[in-house]
């Protein structure tokens, strides 16, 4: 059972928690209050350099015949696609600038350059998976539907293609994102009617029409005789992008330690209690400047969730700050290389194509997935945190972790005996 | 007719001067989707862009110390036509923002001339205006929207025409009258126009000159450090027939009221046009305030911790949202008029800027239209 007791799983008592909250609000308003000139420059340019990039590439492939043309064409529009989908589409869309009250930058007017129609990506990510992240069983970015990427997620024979399904998800990752509003999971439960969903399927049919006519036939078409060479350079520009946002967004919320909760612990929830989920709920990875521009800043997902609204540009300047609050509050600070982060994911997802029965961990102990009953063994179901008044030093959740890596308890028997207990309330 | 729809459709709703540069415009919108060309041809040349009109300033001249005439050459798709007192939307953006405000158009729209022109006064809570008066460079780029308003002259022009003007108010009005004699009609006008001092009236030479050479223009100067403020009631003295003329006001809200008052009284109302450009700027304590909902044609009294999307819902009004919790923009709209605060910051917004409704109390007043 996934996270039920946040400020027990967190070791934070309820005063560490509000405070917590507040000094989070107070990094909220010191940005937004800063915000200017060099913003908005960043963010102009980040256009430029896109649409640069994107018409060079082009006017490249009206010569792809030849090998450097095609090659120079591809990676200029694969930069682009890239660029597109992650700094500005998915950062102006989440309202980050916003602030500038300019209509051509604005979450209400942008239309971005993937087969996903914003209008629905705006409902499907930003309210429902940053609403809920995380929580199995209302954000469909747990799985989508048709992933299992936690043992709280119940094993039906299916799942065993697992990592196929995870590959293929990959390399046509836009259509994934594309087709996610249709909610597969809510059609199953018969929460959504089909006539909903046929709907749905008509404004994205529309949109993938679009989008594949321009690659798939206008460019070819413009290019002549060149047509063959630019549509594959087209679909290959078309499966890089792919490829790189689906591992950037892996890399987020799959990862050991990028925590899922339950329904019972969202029920009880407020605001301080909501940035503490996104703060474990969400992971990281490193990357110098243009890593992390060529991934929208994602790879400060943390940042990115707990202030999904304010500019990309200053996720940095704001990780710094928020390490300084998981040093003080003792918090774990998910983050790694890249690839680790990603082959982490890749794991889970493997393993998960197993059922339960044949995996180690348990859902209380697993790595993509922990609950405060896997420190029940070791701590009782202590609920004095905070600072210790004779050392002064704080034993909180980052400490509590690295006990349980050093000296592990057989995890298999704790998690066991715990959830399975019928004593408590979780099952 | 169903393919000239279909060439046209990614450029429906571009203001563009010739209607034939939209088929081009959306024709090549299937190559550019989901941007038009015009996003891309911006970036070599700023003006080269219908989608949001842009103009540039071409220069800015003093009128009085604290009035500058803004004269701007605009870009694709802003219309080359339109009527002297109308006005138009500027978007400047200062410090990463664009602020936006509308002025009165004080040139008169002459065919291919590519040229408009604002007279703007720095008052001294208007950020926006003072730093159009005394901060703007020639080559700035600014953004435009198309004129608009009802203040402005009937076609065919009434013979007995009555203005009534104060301070920046005489702007619209001087748009009118610079059409009239650029049309060489002479109707018969009598001008009331208020201002502290001689050096205080815009236009002035301009307006004096008129009204040595114009028979049938009667310029009538209230200077008020010297005579005090222009009274309504004493019009007669002015404008013994002042029932009889159309007439055209503009200035403070107090003037704008008693005139209205006035013509009430006089059971003349429908002969007064009036144009407000102060916005009620009411309380900014954001201790709430009356939030109106023009399309639905609803009000609600609410205080400052009751949002706007708590309040339309209780007026039974279909509002958007999702996570009514200010990260995921669907109840964005555009704020129709007055101030609204953000609950989260504290921040005051205004019209013009798009708020999103599950974070923001209403500030004094606001409309939405919704
Ligand atoms: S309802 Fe989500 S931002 Fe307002």
């Amino acid at each position: 059972m996934a996270i039920t007791d946040i400020d027990q799983y967190a070791h934070l008592t309820d005063s560490d928690v509000e405070t917590l909250g507040a000094e989070l609000d107070a990094i909220r308003r010191d940005i937004e209050e800063s915000r200017g000139e060099a913003d908005a420059k960043y963010i102009r340019r980040a256009i430029t350099i896109q649409r640069s990039l994107a018409a060079g590439g082009r006017l490249a492939l009206m010569f792809s015949n030849k090998k450097v043309a095609w090659a120079a064409g591809t990676a200029m529009l694969s930069l682009a696609k890239i660029i597109e989908n992650m700094e500005l589409g998915h950062n102006v869309m989440h309202g980050q600038w916003d602030w500038m009250n300019d209509p051509e930058v604005h979450s209400a007017s942008w239309e971005w350059d993937t087969t996903c129609p914003s209008v629905q990506w705006k409902h499907s990510h930003n309210f429902v998976h940053h609403k809920y992240t995380n929580v199995v069983g209302m954000d469909d970015d747990v799985g989508y539907g048709i992933l299992r990427v936690t043992r709280d997620q119940p094993w039906e024979w299916w799942n065993v293609g697992n990592p196929i399904y995870n590959l293929t998800l990959g390399t046509f990752f836009e259509y994934g994102v594309a087709l996610h509003h249709l909610e597969t999971e809510k059609l199953r439960s018969k929460e959504k009617t089909y006539r909903q969903a046929a709907k749905d399927l008509r404004v994205i049919g529309t949109k993938v029409g679009k989008q594949a006519a321009k690659d798939y036939l206008i460019y070819p078409v413009l290019a002549g005789p060149n047509w063959k060479t630019t549509l594959t350079a087209n679909f290959t520009s078309n499966i890089i992008r792919n490829y790189w946002a689906y591992m950037v967004i892996f890399c987020g919320h799959f990862p050991d330690g990028a925590e899922k909760f339950t329904v019972e612990e969202f029920e009880n929830e407020d605001q301080p209690r909501w940035y503490l989920r996104q703060m474990l709920g969400s992971a990281n990875f490193k990357a110098g400047p243009l890593m992390r521009f060529m991934s929208g800043n994602l790879s400060h997902q943390i940042e990115h969730h707990l202030f999904p609204d304010l500019p990309s540009s200053r996720y940095e300047e704001i990780g710094v700050r928020v390490r300084e609050l998981c040093d003080k509050y003792d918090l774990p600070y998910t983050t790694g290389t890249l690839l680790g982060q990603y082959a982490q994911s890749f794991r889970t997802i493997a393993k998960l194509a197993l059922p339960n029965s044949l995996l180690k961990a348990t859902s209380d102990d697993a790595p993509e997935t922990a609950s405060e009953l896997r420190f029940a063994i070791r701590e009782g179901m202590t609920d004095h945190f905070g600072v210790d008044p004779e050392t002064g030093k704080r034993r909180g959740l980052r400490t509590a972790l690295r006990e349980l890596k050093n000296s592990p308890v057989r995890s298999a028997h704790v998690g066991r005996a715990a959830s399975g207990s019928p004593g408590r309330n979780q099952n | 007719m169903n393919l000239l729809k279909w060439s046209k459709r990614p450029a429906a709703g571009v203001e563009a001067r010739k209607p034939e540069v939209n088929i081009l415009r959306g024709l090549v919108a299937r190559a550019t989707t989901p941007l038009l060309p015009d996003d891309y041809l911006h970036l070599i040349n700023p003006l080269w862009s219908a989608r949001e009109l842009r103009g540039k300033v071409l220069d800015v001249t003093k009128e009085t110390d604290d009035t500058a005439t803004v004269t701007i050459r605009t870009g694709w798709g802003f219309p080359d036509s339109y009527k002297p007192g109308q006005y138009v939307g500027i978007g400047l953006q200062i410090e990463g923002k664009w602020h936006w405000r509308s002025y009165s158009l004080t040139s008169i729209g002459a065919g291919e001339n590519k040229t408009i022109a604002i007279t703007v006064k720095a008052n001294p809570d208007g950020f926006l205006s003072s730093h159009l008066v005394d901060g703007v460079s020639p080559g700035t780029i600014i953004r435009l929207q198309s004129p608009k308003g009802d203040f402005h002259l009937p076609e065919p022009v009434p013979g007995k025409i009555l203005f009534v003007t104060a301070g920046s108010g005489i702007t619209p009005v001087m748009a009118m009258l610079r059409q009239l004699s650029a049309h060489g009609q002479t109707p018969d006008i009598v001008h009331i126009h208020s201002a502290p001092t001689r050096d205080d009236v815009i236009f002035l030479d301009e307006m004096e000159q008129l009204a040595d050479e114009a028979d049938d223009y009667d310029l009538n100067l209230q200077l008020t450090k010297e005579m005090g403020k222009f009274d309504v009631s004493r019009m007669d003295e002015w404008a013994p027939d002042w029932r009889e003329r159309e007439c055209w006001a503009c200035g403070p809200v107090a003037l704008l009221d008693a005139m209205e008052a006035h013509y009430e009284d006089g059971g003349l109302r429908e002969r007064l046009h009036v144009e407000r450009f102060a916005i009620a700027r009411t309380d900014h304590g954001g201790e709430g305030g009356t939030v109106k909902f023009a399309i639905s044609d609803k009000e609600a009294e609410i205080d400052g911790a009751t949002t706007l999307l708590e309040a339309g819902e209780n007026l039974g009004i279909q509002m958007a949202f999702g996570c009514r919790m200010g990260i995921c923009q669907t109840c964005v709209v555009p704020l129709a008029g007055g101030y609204v605060r953000d609950l989260r910051t504290g921040e005051e917004r205004r019209e013009g800027e798009r708020i999103q409704t599950c974070i923001s109390a209403v500030s004094g007043e606001c409309t939405l239209d919704l």
